[in-house]
């Protein structure tokens, strides 16, 4: 359908697509934000944190799955997609333990910035505070699993691009959680890399480089002073790091 | 004899539970606003105060700090009973925060590990029967009480705490600037 291009609209602006786009990579590329966390440019879509919700002709979908169709129209910008983008952004925080001020990736961290720009002003669910490991075994970089959210970005970007499968996810429902792909199941017992597509991916403080903590000051980080929707759109090309 | 009556202020209430004071840093820290602040309301139980129990007729309670022990959470049920409107300020109001990292150990093995461990293997583990139980974990204000407004951030700024005051005395839906919404 989508073979020559075309158009849709989203919140009634004409957005120009072109063959192969969803409507998340037609909608960035004509400069209109869509909330999304699991999504990445540089990665074919993955689907699964459903924060790029939107209503295609009446029926809600992702927006980083659906390919761009002719004539399609597409909400985004409405209090119910809100309002379910601020009850998945809850679900997140409580599943885990985000303690923001003590969190190196605090004021860069996208499911924050999210939840920021999104007014969610408290988590509402009962806390999990689910008991999680960190691997401080790296000498470069520490992992946190206290703050994954599963969007397993670094496991496409370690499978993908730097060719090492370093991780992957364990387990199914409540009970899923990343693993490292080492005998000891250590990070420090593989070849992961500061200079890895993986080191650099991970929205939030899961991955995190040693050394260079807290080194921007508060007021002068990546979403301090303007929301992820005007940010990102300057910051989200492909290749350019986060 | 029969001057007409100043209109009633405003009450204010406000506590730390489990906290560290820095909200109440950030109250004080809207300045000179006090001045006109005080114009308009009094001040309940309250640090400010040194009053020891929250009345009724309040009209917003301030409650920072998470539930940690029993007196905590007492404290935090005199609020809502007394409060119109009850407000969880702070992270550890909100998420548990800073005292919530212990809920991953159990609090028994905690009071071992601080009180009994000593070189000297005597245990001095607090019994005083003054003493509030703590709880089996930190939890949250809206765990236990309905709590009608959140105001996020460790702490939130007196900018933040002075427009959510001004939004909510001056009858409007309160709400954060950008710059002043964060959780950290």
């Amino acid at each position: 359908m989508s073979e020559g291009g075309g158009s849709f609209t989203l919140d009634g602006q004409v957005i120009a697509f072109a063959p192969g786009q969803t409507i998340l990579t037609a909608a960035t590329a004509a400069g209109v934000y869509i909330p999304h966390l699991c999504a990445h440019p540089d990665f074919p879509p993955h689907g699964s944190c459903k924060l790029c919700a939107v209503t295609v002709n009446g029926r809600d979908g992702s927006a980083c799955t659906i390919e761009a169709a002719p004539g399609q129209e597409v909400r985004s910008d409405t209090p119910e997609l809100h309002e379910i983008r601020r009850v998945l952004l809850q679900m997140l925080f409580v599943e885990g333990n985000h303690f923001c001020p003590g969190c190196e990736k605090s004021g860069r961290c996208k499911l924050q910035a999210l939840a920021y720009d999104l007014e969610m002003l408290s988590p509402h669910f009962v806390q999990f505070f689910p008991h999680r490991e960190i691997d401080a075994s790296h000498p470069e970089f520490f992992l946190d699993f206290n703050r994954c959210i599963m969007c397993e970005l670094c496991v496409r970007a370690s499978r993908d691009v730097d060719g090492k499968n370093i991780f992957a996810l364990a387990g199914r429902g409540r009970e899923s959680h990343i693993i490292v792909n080492s005998p000891s199941g250590r990070l420090g017992d593989t070849d992961f890399a500061a200079t890895d597509k993986a080191a650099e991916v991970c929205p939030v403080g899961a991955i995190l480089r040693k050394e260079v903590g807290f080194a921007t000051p508060i007021g002068a980080r990546l979403y301090d002073q303007a929301p992820i929707s005007q940010v990102d759109l300057q910051v989200d090309l492909p290749g350019r790091e986060k | 004899m029969n001057a007409p009556s100043a209109p009633r202020k405003i009450r204010i209430a406000t506590a730390t539970l489990g906290g560290c004071f820095g909200c109440h840093m950030s109250l004080l820290d809207i300045d000179e606003r006090l001045l006109a602040l005080v114009e308009i309301a009094e001040f309940d139980r309250s640090p400010l105060t040194d009053i020891k129990h929250c009345g009724p007729g309040v009209d917003i309670g301030l409650i920072e700090g998470a539930l940690c022990n029993a007196e905590n959470v007492h404290v935090l049920r005199e609020f809502r009973a007394n409060c119109k409107f009850l407000v969880a300020v702070g992270a550890c109001a909100i998420n548990g925060g800073l005292p919530a990292q212990r809920n991953r150990f159990d609090v028994g093995d905690i009071l071992k590990k601080v009180y009994s461990d000593a070189p000297d293997g005597r245990s001095r583990v607090p019994n005083d029967p003054e003493l509030p139980l703590l709880l089996d974990k930190v939890y949250p204000i809206h765990d236990v009480v309905r709590v009608d407004y959140f105001i996020p951030g460790c702490p939130p700024s007196g900018d933040a705490l002075w427009k959510f005051l001004t939004d909510l005395i001056g009858g409007r839906t309160p709400r954060l600037d950008y710059p002043q919404f964060h959780f950290d």
